[in-house]
């Protein structure tokens, strides 16, 4: 994974609230085994409406992406988040968001900013006057900036560790392969395998 | 210190515990699909990583699936449960396929083998494993990213959720089942309700559900935002798991049992949250929107947003009407249908079959209406016909299906026209969900049944009075 301090880029804001995952990728982009490509199908029934926000030529470019609460719920499909990166989104910004796409998010190294309604209200405002106004996410200050608006947004100091170090999660956690096979010497034998009937 | 149901399972799984870092949780038991983990499988080879524990492994072919032929017409389809296929030989993995019996949805076949049980922590790449708490087992949908970290390491770093209880106190009326109870509590908490919670629901509602009726609800959790659901092991959990292919037996099952019996809240544990609802006044339950939370008893009519404050929410309402295409102040009972769905990890078991049948049998799908049902297991498909439900169903106009996914989410062939509105005893009427521009009504297996017979919304009780 990929490094990240900071990002800055334009935003683009997603007035609509419970965007399920769903819509930011249709089932039919989850027949495909690669990891890349999905950027064409993001948002892609909604973005066959030139009204829809992302289809207007001035969000063109646009990096991070301001919805409403309760941003990616649904479905566990991490290509929500490969849908999002691949078309050009480095953050995601909401007043909530599904607890598994924030984790895929995460491991991905798409920014989930947590703000508040009000925030996240001001922010369309901003961005919506102004759609080349520059927004920062700024991990060390744990704050996002925008105009005059500065607002800080949660993330625990070991995921923010590991974004700004761009580590992989699966390597930090065999560092402690002992300690994974000590709790395996003790684990009950009643516990069901798959391959052994009881 | 006392603890709930859900931190005493998550306790007994901690690997590594460090101050600042997530809990490191060891995983009992990982379900695999087509979906959701080639990915997984390629990050694995490209770092040169083994599968660390195959025989805590499941895989199923279930999403993809046709389920009136064992062919995959659709090349990328096919590719993907090909892939499946490989995946599963290089790197030791049990896989039920087509046409195999024991093939079905993977949180159907998981409880019906036996793997699942109480007090285990169960992952899978699919957020509706949350069916899987209904043995008392810690179970939650996870993507592919950390499919392939269980893939590698049998472990998961998580960050310790918080708690809820969900009491459901009384009865249910007759005629009212699990699903109408789940549905009418999504429209109470809303969708981002249980977000952040492992959510623990009981009360005497609860204990008097059957297993299946436990597996619908927990099965909903996700669908308002809850990490996981739980119930607590009894006498019901463990008269169904009794004899099954994978449940402990002789010596293994006493000790098993006496671990399940401590598996219970204890008596001053405290949530962070708690919600109550009364289980008799809840009435048979259709959703009119696009999430799960827009609901309403079958017996009122299409809300209508101006009656919500000005927001959100009441903008939510009017897309979801638009889409919808439907009028405020419509009785739900004057909608008509175009296809009736009868499936899903959320109804597709025995006593959905068992029970849609019932109100199905000696009667007629309404003239223009597309009916079938899917069971959720080909074991599920076998007992049905053993018990003659099949000929019930076919009897009365229903297509007769194979396991799968199916229309619940429409990867396969079986998908709505746009416009189109089905009713269906799924769990989710996501925009484009069951096909592209399809409109969905989640329903219990009774009142699709009723729906199919007179092309309208209804419940069986309508049949009586006709
Ligand atoms: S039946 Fe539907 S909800 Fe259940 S696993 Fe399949 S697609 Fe997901």
């Amino acid at each position: 994974m990929r490094a990240i301090t900071t990002h800055t880029g334009r935003a683009v804001p997603l007035r609509r609230s419970d965007v399920d995952t769903d819509q930011i990728i249709p089932s039919d982009w989850l027949k495909r085994v690669e990891r890349t490509g999905f950027g064409a199908g993001l948002f892609s029934e909604w973005r066959a409406d030139p009204g829809f926000v992302l289809a207007q030529p001035r969000y063109d470019g646009a990096s991070v992406l301001v919805a409403g609460e309760n941003f990616g719920t649904g479905s566990s499909r991490e290509h929500a988040v490969w849908a999002l990166q691949d078309y050009g989104f480095a953050a995601v910004v909401s007043p909530r968001f599904g607890d598994i796409f924030r984790n895929n998010a995460l491991k991905g190294g798409l920014v989930p900013v947590q703000l508040t309604a009000d925030e996240v209200s001001r922010l369309w405002g901003l961005v919506e006057a102004d759609p080349s106004l520059e927004v920062t996410v700024d991990l060390a200050a744990r704050e996002l900036r925008a105009g005059d608006l500065v607002a800080g947004f949660p993330l625990d100091d070991f995921t923010r560790w590991r974004l700004m170090e761009g580590l992989d999660d699966i390597g930090l956690t065999l560092r402690h392969e002992a300690e994974i096979s000590a709790y395996e010497a003790d684990r009950p034998s009643y516990l069901p395998s798959t391959t052994v009937r009881g | 210190m006392a603890r709930t149901l859900a931190e005493k399972v998550w306790d007994a799984h901690v690997v590594r515990r460090a101050e600042g870092e997530p809990d490191l949780l060891y995983i009992d038991l990982h379900l695999v699909h087509e979906v959701t983990s080639p990915q997984a499988f390629d990050g694995l080879r490209l770092a040169g990583r083994p599968l660390r524990r195959p025989d805590l492994t499941l895989a199923t072919e279930d999403h993809n699936v046709p389920t009136d032929s064992l062919v995959i017409e659709d090349p990328t389809s096919r590719t993907q449960v090909e892939t499946l296929r490989a995946n599963c030989a290089e790197f030791g993995v049990r896989l039920h396929s087509m046409g195999d019996a024991q093939q079905g949805i993977v949180h159907v076949i998981g409880p019906q083998l036996g793997v699942t049980q109480p007090g285990m922590t169960i992952v899978c790449g699919d957020s509706h494993t949350s069916t899987h708490g209904a043995f008392g087992a810690l179970a939650f949908g996870i993507g592919t990213s950390e499919v392939e970290h269980v893939l590698a390491t049998q472990t998961l770093p998580a960050v310790r959720p918080r708690t809820m209880a969900v009491t459901v106190e009384g009865a249910l009326q007759p005629g009212v089942t699990a699903k109408d109870l789940v549905l009418a509590l999504i429209a109470q908490v809303g969708t981002g309700g249980g977000q952040g919670h492992v959510v623990e629901y009981r009360g005497e509602a609860v204990r008097g559900l059957s297993m299946e009726g436990r597996m619908t609800v927990c099965n909903m959790s996700i669908e308002w935002g809850a990490k996981a659901g739980m119930i607590a092991p009894d006498e019901t959990t463990y008269a169904y798991l009794a004899g099954r292919d994978h449940a402990p037996a002789g010596a293994d099952w006493d000790a098993a049992v006496a671990a399940w019996d401590a598996l219970r809240t204890d008596a001053d544990a405290t949530y962070d949250k708690e919600v109550f609802l009364d289980a008799s006044a809840v009435t048979p339950f259709v959703t009119w929107g696009t999430n799960p939370g827009q609901g309403v008893a079958l017996g009122d009519t299409v809300p209508d947003p101006a009656a919500l404050p000005a927001g959100a929410e009441r903008d939510a309402a009017e897309r979801a009407l638009q889409y919808m295409d439907l009028t405020p102040g419509t009785p739900m009972r004057e909608i008509a249908v175009d296809t009736v769905f009868l499936g899903s990890c959320t109804n597709g078991r025995m006593e959905d079959l068992r029970a849609a049948a019932e109100v199905v049998r000696g009667r007629r799908v309404a003239h223009g209406v597309r009916a079938m049902v899917v069971p959720g297991s080909m074991l599920v498909k076998l007992q049905a016909e053993r018990e003659g439900l099949d000929a019930v169903f076919r009897d009365a106009g229903f297509d007769w299906r194979n396991a799968g996914c199916s229309m619940c989410l429409g990867m396969n062939p079986d998908i709505l026209q746009p416009g189109e509105r089905c009713a269906s005893t799924s769990n989710r009427n996501f925009e484009g969900r069951q096909g592209r521009g399809g409109r969905t009504h989640l329903v219990s297996p009774q009142v699709a049944a009723a729906t199919a017979l007179t092309g309208r919304l209804a419940a069986p009780a309508d049949l009586q009075e006709a």
